[in-house]
């Protein structure tokens, strides 16, 4: 889990760096777009190691979801007769919406890359037009995608703020002040991100980004 | 007080088990949990009733015997409290207190509030000792320990093996237990000898008992009567990647 998550993760870091370029004006991001195709060029023909990348990004995620089912299903057999009366919560309230957390996000990706990156579910989809799709993907009176886009960053948000500090106790973070240290860098890489997703959006809907 | 409890009622292993709801009266709020209990048995033998059957030892918190649900926390509201420890004040006058056994598949019930720990001593079983001569205490400074190496030492060795780390993870792993079990040894220059094929048989025993994984939730170190820290939880972690990346190959491991 740990290490396909932070594969993941250095996605995640990558792909908000990269949504922040809006803020720079159409044209700056649209090139961003086509330099991302180009990447790689001319050691690789051109889009290969965008399929490089996604190739990689999908074997973490498949084993991702198979360690992350392979726990789930243990948990369920290592307590067949269920608790008539249960506290639902003692520890940490991230920790437990991992599962749940996990299948909204999984079910926003496929939105997401049917809307984004093939444009099927997108108002514009014109794929040689990325900054115009994400305008048109937020403009007010898509109101609900606005406020699914937000439910599925928050979502993440919480899923990294368990599962980065998870990350580092799987590997070995073992002292009490190391602890602490991993819980408050999850905390704030969690926040961080979220916010750094979270502010394109919200910029297109208040009309900062046109 | 007076009381309503809904007890857990399993007449065996095979029983398929209910909640019944008893009522108490007249409970001294300076008696402890299993002293109440205690009082309800009396009655129901005096009227020719099956008492509930619950596991007790010391009543002073360290022998581990004790074991209960109560209300939906293992051991009950007070934390860093065991159930024998834990006094009747700490509940109001009138409240329905819902009492079950630990539930997990690696901890059968035996009979109502009873549950068989055998997989605990199974994990102690696959490495939870030190190969040392036996015969007379040696000489204490005889192997120099650093004290913060000791105390950390300690801490783990402060488990009593009750359960309800078990009993409480969301996951019913025993991760904590297990964790605690292998640091107290691996910290300490006694337990070096075996520390790498310890770790990798204990959490095979783990396993193998139907635990469940550990995914870090953190419920069971808020619910350990000796406090038992999460990090111990992540000494398990590097000893066991240590293990499995250096010590492959090795005779045992």
């Amino acid at each position: 889990m740990a290490v396909t998550g932070l594969l993941l993760v250095l996605f995640l870091i990558a792909h908000m760096l990269g949504n922040l370029k809006i803020f720079a004006g159409a044209g700056s991001f649209n090139h961003y777009a086509h330099w991302l195709r180009e990447l790689g060029t001319p050691l690789l023909p051109a889009g290969w190691y965008l399929w490089l990348q996604r190739g990689v990004l999908l074997a973490a995620l498949v084993a991702h979801i198979w360690a992350a089912t392979v726990l789930a299903v243990r948990a369920r057999a290592a307590r067949p007769v269920k608790y008539a009366h249960r506290k639902k919560v003692r520890g940490s309230y991230a920790a437990r919406t991992m599962r749940w957390g996990g299948v909204i996000i999984g079910l926003f990706v496929i939105y997401h890359i049917l809307d984004l990156t093939t444009g099927h579910l997108n108002p514009v989809g014109d794929p040689t037009r990325p900054q115009a799709n994400v305008v048109a993907d937020f403009a007010p009176d898509r109101w609900y995608v606005t406020l699914f886009y937000t439910l599925a960053v928050v979502a993440l948000g919480f899923h990294l703020r368990h599962g980065a500090f998870s990350a580092f106790r799987s590997l070995g973070q073992q002292t009490p002040k190391g602890e602490r240290r991993a819980r408050n860098i999850a905390l704030v890489f969690a926040v961080a991100l979220t916010a750094g997703y979270l502010v394109v959006p919200f910029a297109v809907l208040i009309g900062l980004v046109r | 007080m007076n009381l309503t409890l809904r007890i857990w009622r399993q007449k065996g292993p095979e029983d398929k088990g209910r909640m019944v709801t008893y009522q108490v009266e007249d409970v001294s709020p300076d008696m402890s949990f299993l002293e109440m209990l205690d009082v309800l048995n009396e009655r129901l033998i005096l009227s020719g009733e099956e008492p509930v059957a619950f596991d007790h030892d010391c009543r002073e918190g360290i022998c581990g015997m004790c074991g209960l649900m109560i209300n939906g926390d293992a051991h009950g509201p007070q934390r860093g409290t065991t159930a024998c420890q834990l006094h009747m004040r700490q509940f109001s006058d009138g409240e329905t207190i819902d009492i079950e056994p630990w539930r997990a598949r690696a901890f059968p019930v035996v009979k109502d509030l009873v549950v068989n720990r055998n997989a605990f001593d199974k994990i102690i079983a696959a490495g939870g000792y030190i190969t040392a001569p036996t015969g007379s205490a040696p000489e204490a400074h005889s192997t120099p320990v650093p004290k913060a190496d000791a105390d950390a030492a300690f801490e783990s060795a402060a488990c009593i093996g009750c359960g309800a780390c078990v009993a409480a993870c969301p996951n019913g792993s025993g991760m904590l237990f297990t964790a605690a079990k292998i640091t107290q040894l691996s910290l300490l220059p006694q337990g070096q000898p075996e520390r790498y094929t310890r770790v990798i048989g204990m959490v095979d025993a783990h396993d193998e008992a139907g635990f469940g994984g550990c995914t870090n939730a953190g419920e069971c170190t808020v619910v350990c009567p000796k406090g038992i820290p999460l990090n111990t939880i992540g000494r398990l972690n590097r000893d066991y990647l240590a293990a499995t990346a250096k010590n492959g190959g090795k005779p045992g491991s």
